[in-house]
């Protein structure tokens, strides 16, 4: 079964499958037909654009077109770039593996309508996202009742189909995502009734904690979300105090609401990258990468937030292209022909660092972040005399550095 | 009457500490801001902050039930509320493209109510 295709020759095979429609697929899919690859990428849902359709908010596009667009915008701009390249698309098309035949040869298999298919590919663009974290992940008990939503649910809801999922809502988590569903929210006219942070400080962009301002809604730091209580429907949450290593202090509190949304936060989506084989990190739920962000897998390559949560999309793009080019290179030279990697080590107050390990012999983008917010930091990668001054770094923003040819075996960033 | 009006700059990621000093309705000293957006911005801010609006509008015949909107030009903070009720009242006819005015000057608003997405005809080819 699904043997028909793998059997045909390797011309008919793809030079490129991009695995996902988002952001980062739809720019990785783009640049690679641009640069003469055959291209084909496939996604699950009946639209393309990812996330991008229902966060309808401003704020898109600010850095990679200099505009300020919304969501459905921006993926309206990158799908009109696909369809006017030579890159075929299928929708309705769920990837369930991606087979090594070989280094030069894989096998991505999808469920579509038609049934189980098979197409034959020399690089694979890995880019499926990521997935919110759920309610048990963030750590709240209680009843199981309706009411309680992700982020994106609860978004998807409004923004596509139009639906109110509740009229009194507690928001756990202080990132992006949670302050823009609580400006959502309040806009149409529910109340938001607390903004729920376990850390001692807020996770959003300033633009966005102004929105808190603008709607006066409560936002407790240092306190978490214990427990859900309802029949049928929610009722009321016990928000605990935590110290600031996230210990319950025992001082707790209820607050009645009947919607609870979760925005605790993203995880790569990369079961299909791991049952292939691909190295993860622990750090970022993604692949380990090289500066072409191929994976361990020969000629697999990961963008977006499938290789790491990015905050801006416009990171996701770049991505995509960086991908896309390395793609190009593996399709076109039989494979990554560098035998000699440098590995970025993650020094001082860095959480994680991507790509993991640079060839030193092209500009790069290094992304990364710290683990504890720094006024004036300066970060430092010593081995090339980089050094720079940010006035501030916290842990929910990306870190992005342009690092230019490296010699030695090392590259370790440092921020104090 | 003196009062100093402390905010994070939301310009760019610098994310400067900006302070407004006003009397009465009229700027005193504006500080902490690294350039002349920040400040242009710190002042408008205090004196008469502005949005952008989004929100989704019921479409009628369409693929998709709503069609996402916003304001092509920030409004004015406290006529937000105002403009929110008046779209809910709403409901186009499929098919809207995107870039599409679908109110020119709402509530005699200097802004207009762009669609940011296209809603294709239900069973239109």
């Amino acid at each position: 079964m699904g043997s028909e295709m793998s059997r045909s020759s390797s011309d008919d095979a793809y030079d490129v499958v991009v695995v996902g429609g988002g952001p980062a697929g739809l720019a990785a899919a783009s640049e690679s037909a641009r640069l003469g690859l055959k291209t084909i990428l496939l996604d699950e849902n009946s639209r393309l654009g990812g996330i991008l359709p229902q966060c309808i908010h401003p704020g898109f596009g600010l850095h990679c077109l200099g505009e300020d667009l919304t969501g459905p915008e921006f993926a309206h701009r990158l799908i009109e770039e696909l369809r006017e390249s030579d890159a075929e698309v299928r929708v309705g098309a769920h990837v369930t593996s991606i087979e090594m035949r070989s280094d030069l040869v894989k096998e991505v298999v999808f469920a579509s309508p038609r049934g189980v298919e098979t197409v034959r590919a020399r690089t694979v663009i890995y880019a499926a996202g990521a997935r919110e974290r759920h309610r048990f992940e963030a750590g709240i008990a209680g009843d199981r009742v309706a009411g309680i939503y992700t982020a994106g649910e609860a978004q998807a809801l409004m923004d596509l189909y139009g639906v109110m999922p509740g009229s009194r809502v507690v928001i756990v988590g202080s990132g992006d995502v949670g302050l823009i569903m609580a400006r959502r929210f309040a806009l149409e006219g529910a109340e938001v009734v607390a903004v729920v942070e376990m850390l001692p400080y807020p996770g959003g962009l300033a633009r966005n904690l102004m929105i808190l301002r603008d709607f006066d809604i409560p936002l407790y730091l240092s306190h978490r979300v214990a427990e859900v209580r309802g029949r049928g429907r929610v009722q009321r949450v016990r928000v605990v105090r935590v110290d600031e290593r996230l210990r319950e202090t025992g001082e707790s509190f209820w607050i009645e609401c009947d919607t609870l949304l979760i925005s605790a936060g993203l995880i790569p989506r990369v079961k299909v990258l791991r049952r292939a084989g691909a190295i993860m990190d622990p750090a970022t739920g993604g692949p380990v990468v090289n500066d072409r962000l191929e994976t361990t897998l020969p000629g697999v390559f990961a963008a977006g937030n499938s290789l790491l949560i990015n905050d801006l999309v416009d990171y996701a793009v770049e991505q995509g292209r960086t991908a896309a080019r390395g793609a190009e290179e593996f399709v076109r030279g039989g494979g990554i022909r560098t035998r000699r990697w440098i590995r970025v080590r993650k020094g001082r107050n860095v959480r994680l660092a991507v790509p993991h390990m640079l060839g030193g012999d092209r500009d790069v983008w290094l992304y990364a972040r710290v683990s504890k917010p720094v006024e004036d930091a300066l970060v430092e990668l010593p081995e090339i005399g980089l050094r720079r001054r940010v006035p501030v770094l916290k842990p929910s923003e990306t870190l992005r550095l342009k690092i230019s040819a490296v010699r030695g075996n090392e590259l370790t960033l440092v921020v104090r | 009457m003196r009062r100093v009006y402390r905010l994070t700059c939301v310009i760019c990621p610098l994310s400067c500490s900006v302070e407004v000093e006003i009397e009465g309705d009229r700027v005193k000293d504006v500080r902490g801001f690294s350039c002349p957006r920040g400040r242009e911005w710190a002042v408008e801010e205090v004196l008469s902050p502005k949005r952008v609006v989004m929100t989704v509008i019921r479409v009628r015949g369409g693929k998709d039930p709503v069609i996402s909107v916003k304001t092509d030009t920030p409004i004015p903070k406290d006529r937000m509320k105002e403009l929110m009720s008046y779209l809910a009242t709403l409901e186009v006819e499929a098919p809207v493209s995107i870039g599409q005015v679908l109110v020119d000057r709402p509530l005699g608003l200097e802004t207009r109510v762009v669609a940011t997405r296209s809603v294709e005809r239900l069973g239109a080819f």
